[in-house]
């Protein structure tokens, strides 16, 4: 039993695991459903305000959550681009993050909102800073016999400010670009901003020289062209059949500073 | 001695007792009990275990929403989901809309009468979509889009389509033709 659970794959919402076993590009011997457990299908809110969001719970379970997506807006307008209802009907938080796809949404909202990962296995529990999580493509720090049991969203003050977008050739296709942007700001400028982009690499990345163009200052024409500018020589996307990495590069800048300055109008700096 | 060209044939895992599930559903609104392989798709079970063809097969990889079906009040993809899944599951599919002899219900009048459809390998999973749509009492314009948005119709009969949702759960079918 043992032998064959080590050989043991989980299977969450299924909405990226099966289509790859239907291609039959993977062949697990056993497949866990997390889904069917009930104490990892907990959506809750801790005293100190922040989210708890277990691997069971279906992303269409958070769409739905008017409390979260008050308090939660980024995360709430993130599903919503996720392919279309019949695919979050069934695909989890959890696990769009541990897949890694890098055009997902999820993972740069992780980052963006300061997210831990909460992973457990066997040998003990350990949380993982959002940062760490994701290694490359497809790839995390979890190791064999690891679950990701849920995902923690540290509660947004008052005076933050929040602004997702992303460009899809169409509605509800993987993103050619994106950016999700969680600033906080305080007597008339930024104290902190935390500016994901998403699409544009092996993972959800954050580039620390256009957030510090924007830290102690409000945010104004100049303060936007230097972020335009650090994200265009900060990043080297590839091409593929969506987008030349040029079109990709001048996306991501201009979705930088679209965000950005919608967090700044957000946020009550 | 041992025949190169002789080979022995591994068991197949199938054979596993623990690669066998008892379930028990409800699909339009009968109780089904079932012994189901692991890896046997809920598609499959529909169609091949229970002659439920009106939920069709297209990609298999979630994009086409040929296989939409509804799974406890939500659409869902049934090629992306393994029928041990829906063990304590209630599934509708097609063949609830409008029970045999019973007339077709305000959905499916719409797209006959919209002309909703060409070869009609798409209809049965638009019909779902848009009754789970329904049911959630969400219904508006962009509610409608964003629905229609997860099934493709190869056919391209698009326009068509959405004048009859429109008219169906709008009332009017005169905007979506813009
Ligand atoms: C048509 C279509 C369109 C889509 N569009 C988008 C989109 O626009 N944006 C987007 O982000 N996604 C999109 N997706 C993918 C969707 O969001 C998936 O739901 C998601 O990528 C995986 O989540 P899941 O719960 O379905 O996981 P599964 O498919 O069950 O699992 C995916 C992988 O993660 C592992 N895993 C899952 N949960 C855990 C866990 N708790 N601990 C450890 N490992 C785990 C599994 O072993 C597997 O390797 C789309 C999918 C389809 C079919
Ligand atoms: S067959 Fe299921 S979505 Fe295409
Ligand atoms: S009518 Fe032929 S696929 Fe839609």
């Amino acid at each position: 039993m043992t032998a064959k659970i080590s050989a043991a794959v989980v299977l969450a919402g299924g909405q990226s695991l099966i289509p790859v076993m239907n291609l039959r590009m993977g062949h697990p011997a056993a497949l866990v459903d997390v889904c069917r457990i009930p104490e990892l299908q907990q959506l809750s809110m801790t005293p100190d305000g922040s989210l708890h969001v277990g691997a069971g719970v279906r992303q269409a379970d958070v769409l739905a959550d008017r409390e979260v997506g008050a308090r939660w807006p980024m995360l709430r307008r993130a599903i919503s681009e996720i392919g279309h209802p019949q695919i979050r009907s069934r695909g989890t938080v959890c696990g769009s993050i541990a897949h890694a796809d890098p055009a997902a949404e999820l993972p740069a909202v992780a980052l963006a909102l300061d997210a831990t990962m909460v992973v457990r296995s066997r040998r003990g529990e350990r949380r993982i800073a959002a940062e760490e999580f994701v290694l490359a493509p497809f790839t995390t720090v979890l190791e064999e016999n690891e679950i990701l049991i849920e995902v923690v969203f540290p509660p947004a003050g008052a005076d933050s400010g929040w602004a997702f977008e992303e460009f899809a050739t169409r509605r509800g296709d993987f993103a050619t670009a994106g950016a999700a942007v969680r600033l906080v700001a305080g007597a008339g400028a930024v104290i902190d901003c935390r500016l994901a982009l998403f699409g544009v690499g092996g993972r959800a990345l954050r580039l620390s020289e256009a957030e510090e163009a924007v830290v102690g200052r409000p945010v104004d024409e100049e303060v936007l062209a230097a972020v335009h500018s650090a994200v265009e020589s900060g990043l080297d996307p590839s091409p593929d059949v969506h987008a030349s990495g040029e079109f990709r590069r001048e996306l991501a800048a201009r979705l930088a500073v679209s965000t950005i300055e919608r967090a700044w109008e957000r946020s009550n700096g | 001695m041992a025949d190169s060209r002789v080979r022995t044939a591994t068991t197949p895992p199938l054979l596993e007792p623990s690669a066998w599930h008892e379930i028990e559903l409800e699909v339009n609104g009968e109780i089904v009990g079932a012994q189901v392989e692991s890896r046997l798709l809920l598609v499959d079970f529909l169609r091949h275990r229970l002659g439920l063809t009106g939920t069709h097969v297209g990609c298999e990889q979630g994009s086409c929403g040929a296989c939409t079906i509804i799974i406890d009040g939500q659409a869902s993809r049934s090629c992306l989901a393994f029928a041990v899944q829906a063990d304590g599951a209630s599934i509708r599919t097609v063949e609830g809309l409008a029970p045999s002899g019973a007339p077709l219900n305000r959905l499916q009048e719409a797209f006959h009468t919209e002309h909703g459809l060409q070869c009609g390998f798409c209809t049965p999973g638009f019909l779902m979509s848009l009754t789970a749509l329904e049911e959630s009492g969400e219904v508006g314009k962009e509610s409608i889009e964003e629905h229609l948005d997860g099934n493709l119709c190869r056919c391209t009969g698009y326009v068509n389509i959405k004048k009859a949702a429109h008219k169906a759960l709008l009332g009017t079918s005169e905007e979506a033709a813009r």
